[in-house]
């Protein structure tokens, strides 16, 4: 690989806009560049289940000949961009990384899908995940595990694990992924890179394998925070085809991300800085308080008392609603269908028992047990109200503070293997992520520090509904003091 | 809280699951530990608190009752595992 185009590579979607405009690079060159890198670093990350090359190619020299004739261009023009598999993409397989969609292509394309097109973005592939976005390490994927950008041995995070590392090893400058319960925030810490999920309702789940629909949220990976915003830009606001994306306007995200910040103040809860918080970790993010304190920002010590329910919570509600968001595959309409069966019920019962991984199973398993009969009110409806109390602390934290400010998990990435035989360890890991979707507000991920053995810390910001805004611009004002997000992991 | 084997079985039945007999035990010790772990939420006082299902505000979202394309027959049926002419193939309902 050249200089030149690995010298492409490890800019920012904002930068490569920029070298287009000057005329330095075209969208064709660029997209070979991003294209030669997933050959020469994929082998040994693996964030692709699919790449495009065809495809990508084409709309690249598409976009090139508009521009040559001076044609209006897209937001994104020739930028490149990785999509989670579990988001639709019309005539290019959607797998969720289940066996049980390995040979399922969509009819359609999801809303931001379609926004992408609309930006002139150029789709590169379809990153890995664990199976329906199930896990916190991308090994629940039933086709291949991917890797650490900074250190193959250790895990991405996940679920959006492919899209988190195609990033941090600069095979695409941004990516989509989704979060449920940390999916964004999580894998972007440990990959050290931005994450950002906004407000539930703030972008469109139109084409979004369903997961858990109430908590489910298509969100964005970026190297910096204002490519962050670029691509919030494109993909958020109203769309009929999801009935709960809501009218709420949308600003301008870019707008105010240089402007001086006014005094604000961030809320720092103590539950986030308890037990099971690695000491480096802990370290990494109080400097990073230091950092904005010295750029006006008041530290308020609060308290989010029921947030050390929020994975007793997750785990009720998240189940029940996979538990019936996966009744859907059945062998009938699309997905694998069990050759050997004896009759209708048959054929589900090994459809799904063929066609589903351990973590679904276990997941669907859970959430039917905590809907049936004689264990609803103890389980489901006592989450639910355990729910409410987590928002309301929320609500109540927003009344004084601009911002929550803590860890995005409680340790740097793990190694493969460490807690796939312990479920409930590794539901764990999204201690400080969970409660976010349970309340539905808005969380960023950004890079504040490195451990002592190179490894990635994540800040973590959490906003009152919509306030994406002033998150940005807050985590922002925080980037600019320091060097993090310019970091590129180097892979042997 | 301990969930039985004889409990996972019923549970996989009602969710149309078939699972292999190592799947059915490390099901039902999984489980248990989870349930052990989720147990935790009896200690909430719930008294007067509603449950909340959603986080929006939002409730009966509708649309005007127009017409609008779908997908044809050919690209809805394209992904089903057995296509017979225009319909979803399936095993014998009625025997």
């Amino acid at each position: 690989m050249s200089t030149v185009t690995s010298k492409l590579t490890e800019k920012t979607a904002a930068e490569l806009i920029q070298i287009q405009a000057k005329g330095e690079a075209n969208a064709e060159t660029i997209t070979k560049a991003f294209l030669e890198t997933i050959k020469a670093k994929d082998p040994k990350v693996k964030s692709f289940l699919l790449v495009n090359e065809e495809a990508a190619l084409t709309t690249a020299r598409l976009i090139d000949s508009k521009r040559s004739k001076g044609e209006k261009l897209g937001p994104l023009a020739g930028v490149p961009i990785a999509v989670k598999d579990n988001i639709c993409t019309k005539g290019t397989p959607t797998t969720c990384g289940s066996k049980m969609l390995e040979h399922f292509i969509p009819p359609y394309d999801a809303h931001v899908t379609e926004k992408l097109h609309h930006a002139d973005a150029v789709i590169l592939g379809k990153t890995n995940l664990d199976e329906f976005a199930m896990g916190s390490s991308t090994e629940n994927s039933a086709y291949q595990t991917t890797r650490n950008p900074w250190n193959l041995d250790c895990i991405p995070g996940g679920s959006s694990g492919g899209s988190a590392a195609a990033v941090a090893a600069c095979e695409a400058p941004i990516s989509l992924g989704s979060d449920t319960g940390g999916s964004i925030r999580q894998p972007a810490s440990l990959c050290g890179i931005v994450g950002l999920k906004p407000t539930y309702g703030r972008v469109s789940r139109y084409g979004l394998v369903a997961y858990a629909s109430s908590l489910d949220q298509i969100g964005t990976f970026s190297h910096d925070v204002t490519d962050t915003a670029l691509l919030l830009n494109v993909i958020a606001g109203k769309d009929n085809r999801d009935s709960t994306c809501t009218s709420t306007e949308v600003p301008d995200y870019t707008a105010n991300l240089e402007l001086p910040i006014k005094p604000f103040t961030i809320g720092v809860a103590r539950e986030y800085f308890a037990g099971g918080l690695d000491a480096e970790v802990e370290k990494s993010v109080r400097e990073a308080l230091n950092v904005l304190k010295s750029k006006g920002a008041t530290i308020k010590e609060i308290s989010l008392p029921h947030s050390t329910y929020a994975v007793a919570t997750y785990y009720l509600v998240a189940t029940a609603e996979a538990s019936s968001n996966l009744a859907r595959y059945d062998g009938v309409h699309y997905g694998h269908r069990s050759k050997d069966h004896k009759n209708l019920i048959d054929m589900y019962c090994k459809s799904r028992g063929e066609g589903f991984g351990a973590e679904v199973k276990r997941r669907i398993l859970l959430g039917n047990y905590s809907l049936s009969s004689g264990y609803i009110d103890a389980y489901y409806l006592k989450a639910l109200k355990v729910r409410r109390l987590i928002r309301d602390d929320f609500d109540k934290a927003f009344a004084d503070c601009d911002v929550i400010a803590g860890p995005t998990a409680p340790t740097c990435a793990f190694r493969i293997g460490e807690k796939s035989s312990d479920p409930l360890s590794m539901y764990l890991s999204d201690i400080y992520t969970i409660s976010c979707n349970l309340a539905g507000i808005p969380g960023i991920s950004i890079p504040c520090g490195f451990n002592s053995k190179n490894l990635p810390i994540g800040l973590q910001l959490l906003g009152a509904p919509f306030s994406e805004e002033k998150l940005l611009h807050i985590a922002r004002t925080y980037e600019k003091e320091t060097s993090w997000h310019l970091k590129r992991a180097q892979i042997p | 809280m301990a969930i039985t084997a004889d409990q996972i079985k019923w549970i996989a039945h009602l969710s149309r699951l078939e699972l292999k007999p190592d799947e059915l035990i490390a099901a039902s010790t999984q489980l248990s530990s989870i349930l052990n772990y989720i147990n935790q939420l009896q200690e909430v006082n719930t008294d007067h608190v509603e449950p909340l299902a959603h986080a929006l505000d939002v409730c009966n979202v509708f649309r005007d009752d127009v017409l609008k394309e779908s997908l044809n027959v050919n690209e809805a049926l394209a992904n089903a595992p057995d296509r017979q002419g225009n319909f979803y193939g399936v095993p014998a309902i009625l025997e």
